[in-house]
């Protein structure tokens, strides 16, 4: 429950941090920090305006959405302390329950009819598609190197010790960090910024939500950057330090997540959006990089 | 003598030197003149007189530097069937087009002859918007995706139907008109000059200096009045800086497209320097005000022209810093580069003009070919790029603004702070029967004014022509085969005028 409570509170303050870094790196003083937050709190006391043209599919997404981003919190251990549900091979339910929230999302979207959304609805599948085989590989090659199946117990066992699983630990968190940001719909796949319809992937899919359905989807993108932060600090945070000790480096991981992402955002432009699924595919190819490694180092362990 | 030619920008003529051909001696003149490259179509529009139309046909020749009137007249009758010229020279269809919907002419062999902007008084109203016909392509793999008139940014309305396969465009037609307010009909109604040169101001937001020096050139013209030296390097000088400051928020523009913060909000802070400049010039940061014919309201003072200095020196250093950045980033250039592409040969058919056409190659720039003001003492040079892509859109747009940076700084050593420029002239007596043409290199490119007046000298007809109205086609061309992701980069590339187009 500890992650739950702890990434809710991130998720309080990431969109915020986000804002602040890309502001005050392009020389503005920035909203305040709890600014998205007082957006979607504002959002959450209005009504949805819902077109005619949609059917249930198209109200039940953004629930099934942030719903799925809950469970899924709730699936996700705390360095050194089991998840609410702890079993084997969890990472696999963690990586398809947040694929059902994204298909409901996807499909609400296509339920509008509308041209752009179909775009958007298909680029975004791509996406996810691509950064599937990345994601996998990865949690494969923890599990390799540990000989564990459940979250808790890979990271319980996987500690950046020595150098060959710091190589892995930092490949992990990279692919991590980019696997989030494409999950979240920022640079370079995604400008979360832009105001152009046709070049929209996230953005162009909540276009016709309104009101509590787009806070739900908001609240459900913060908390995906918490989860993301989560799984980076699982990997990072020694198990043996003091509970307290944990918790404060959790956050300041979480914020310096943030500030990464802010600072990736103001100094680089967008990629072209042919070459997204080459870029997305890298990641796959990094993760297969991690994984003969730990091949490597295993038969090392036999010899 | 089958037309009459000038050298003069602005020049007016009695409107009886201009020759009237028959229809058939008319095509095969435009054939003629349009053989040679250098040529395009400045303007060609009809009037209505009494009991006939009249078409002029304003050629502009760029290396001979004259412009070249000629025209044809069509008895007023039921239905008048004329062959179209487009099918051998392209760049006449929007033209032809035009004339097509506001007298109900029909240009046989046109092969696209549909409504520009629905005019209010157009020949047929029973062509609404509602009915635009629209090119489709049965087929079970292609897709149409249509965009606007509302936008999900702040850009004025037009409509956008691509053809698509899976992300590649095939196709775009862009459907404007939405825009329309009848400026040329209003230039004709409003009696007073102040209020002409109000409505020349406003015929483009962006491009309110442009339009009103090219609006002033044709008014003193026919009024006979010589404009001074020191006030007409002031004028330049305004031109050039609604130029620097347009290309600036333009590469601001160019960055926010591909999400690149940095250069945006450095540009953006850039360009508010030179419009304050502006408006510490004249009170309005658009040039609002600063041309009128005969005089001005606003001398440049000894204070403005050194803050005016001080304030070009600072940009200038910044701006070449943060381009520097820009076209040295290779996300930016991947972005940028072979994306959007008009060939040298495209933009020759379309008769594309100003940055579209200089971006391809094609040395078009009415400040050299077709100079008027104080770019007549010296010969000025065009920056002319290659590529054609997006990429030369933004060279080209920070290349014109060193030019105009340093074209600003040798005025300036002209003019001594010397505040004694008469005012205004309020109602000069325009020259009878006459026929007026202007033009102007607006930062978009050459804007080009046409008047008629009658016995009186009061203008019967006005004829505005904005660059964007060659251009438009360019873009539809540029986005053939591209991703459709990137048509909003091609689009802000071109950043072409609707309500311009419009009118």
């Amino acid at each position: 429950m500890i992650v739950l409570i702890l990434a809710i509170f991130t998720a309080l303050f990431f969109p915020g941090i986000i804002v602040r870094v890309k502001s005050i790196l392009s020389g503005r003083k920035g909203p305040g920090l709890m600014q998205p937050w007082k957006n979607i709190l504002l959002l959450f006391r209005k009504g949805s305006v819902i077109s005619k043209t949609t059917s249930f599919i198209f109200r039940i997404a953004p629930v099934i959405y942030l719903s799925t981003i809950l469970v899924s919190l709730l699936l996700l251990p705390f360095p050194g302390l089991p998840s609410l549900f702890d079993f084997t091979a969890d990472f696999i339910l963690l990586a398809y329950l947040l694929a059902l929230g994204k298909f409901f999302f996807i499909i609400g979207a296509m339920d509008t009819g509308s041209s752009f959304e179909g775009m958007g609805a298909n680029r975004e599948a791509l996406y996810s598609l691509l950064a599937e085989p990345a994601f996998f590989i990865l949690f494969g090659t923890l599990a390799l190197l540990t000989g564990h199946l459940s979250m808790h117990s890979i990271f319980n066992y996987f500690q950046m010790s020595g150098y060959d699983s710091v190589i892995i630990g930092i490949i992990a968190v990279y692919i991590l960090i980019q696997i989030g940001m494409i999950e979240n719909s920022r640079m370079p796949v995604d400008d979360p910024k832009t105001h152009l319809e046709l070049t929209m992937i996230h953005e162009v899919m909540v276009l016709d939500h309104s009101g509590f359905d787009l806070a739900l989807i908001q609240t459900g993108t913060a908390l995906k950057f918490a989860l993301y932060g989560t799984l980076i600090a699982n990997i990072l945070i020694p198990v043996s330090w003091e509970i307290p000790g944990r918790i404060a480096v959790y956050l300041l991981i979480q914020v310096i997540f943030a500030t990464i992402i802010g600072i990736l955002e103001s100094f680089r432009a967008r990629k072209k959006l042919m070459k997204n699924p080459q870029f997305i595919a890298t990641l796959s190819s990094i993760a297969l990089v991690a994984f003969i490694i730990s091949l490597l180092m295993i038969s090392k362990l036999i010899q | 003598m089958k037309s009459i030619e000038t050298g003069n920008n602005p020049s007016s003529v009695r409107l009886t030197n201009i020759p009237v051909l028959d229809y058939e001696e008319f095509f095969s003149q435009v054939d003629e003149l349009m053989q040679v490259e250098s040529n395009h179509c400045l303007n060609y529009f009809a009037v209505s007189f009494d009991d006939h139309y009249r078409f002029i046909c304003c050629i502009g020749c760029d290396e001979k530097h004259t412009i070249i009137l000629f025209s044809h007249e069509q008895p007023k009758t039921k239905e008048i069937r004329l062959k179209s010229i487009t099918p051998i020279h392209f760049q006449f269809h929007v033209f032809e087009r035009e004339i097509a919907e506001n007298f109900g002419i029909v240009f046989t062999g046109h092969p696209w002859l549909k409504p520009v902007r629905y005019a209010f008084d157009r020949a047929s109203t029973g062509m609404v918007m509602d009915n635009y016909p629209f090119f489709s392509i049965d087929s079970e793999e292609l897709h149409e995706v249509g965009v606007g008139p509302v936008h999900a940014g702040i850009i004025e309305p037009g409509h956008f139907r691509f053809i698509c396969n899976g992300e590649k465009v095939l196709h775009l037609e862009i459907q404007l008109g939405y825009q329309h307010r009848g400026i040329e009909r209003l230039f004709v109604e409003k009696p007073l000059l102040i209020q002409k040169a109000i409505l020349s101001e406003s015929i483009a937001g962006d491009t309110a200096i442009g339009h009103s020096l090219c609006h002033t050139g044709l008014i003193e013209v026919l009024g006979g009045l010589d404009s001074i030296d020191s006030l007409s390097a002031e004028r330049i000088i305004a031109l050039e800086f609604e130029r620097i400051a347009v290309h600036i928020g333009d590469t601001a523009a160019l960055c926010t497209d591909i999400g690149y913060q940095f250069g945006q909000v450095v540009n953006e802070a850039l360009r508010t320097i030179i419009i304050n400049t502006t408006q510490l010039w004249c009170g309005n940061r658009f040039g609002k005000g600063l041309i009128r014919a005969g005089g001005t309201h606003y001398p440049l003072t000894k204070e403005t022209l050194i803050k005016m200095k001080g304030n070009l020196d600072e940009v200038m250093e910044r701006y070449l810093q943060i381009t520097e950045r820009i076209f040295s980033m290779s996300s930016v250039l991947g972005r940028f580069e072979t994306i959007g592409k008009v060939t040298l040969k495209q933009a020759l058919r379309i008769g594309a003009v100003g940055m579209a056409a200089r971006s391809s190659g094609l040395k078009r720039d009415i400040r050299w070919s077709h100079p008027f003001g104080m770019y007549n003492k010296n010969e000025f040079d065009p920056v002319t790029l290659q590529k054609g892509d997006v990429w030369s859109r933004a060279m080209l747009r920070k290349q014109e603004v060193e030019r105009s940076v340093a074209v600003i700084h040798d005025l300036i050593k002209l003019l001594h702070g010397d505040v004694t420029v008469s005012p205004p002239v309020n109602e000069p007596k325009l020259q009878p029967g006459s026929f007026a043409i202007s033009l102007t290199e607006g930062w978009r490119g050459e804007i080009c004014h046409t008047a008629i007046t009658d016995k009186e000298g009061r203008i019967i007809h006005y004829k505005v022509k904005d660059p964007s109205f060659h251009n438009w086609m360019a873009l539809a061309l540029a986005v053939r085969g591209q991703e459709i992701s990137d048509f909003p980069l091609c689009n802000k590339s071109f950043n072409l005028s609707y309500c311009g187009n419009d009118l």
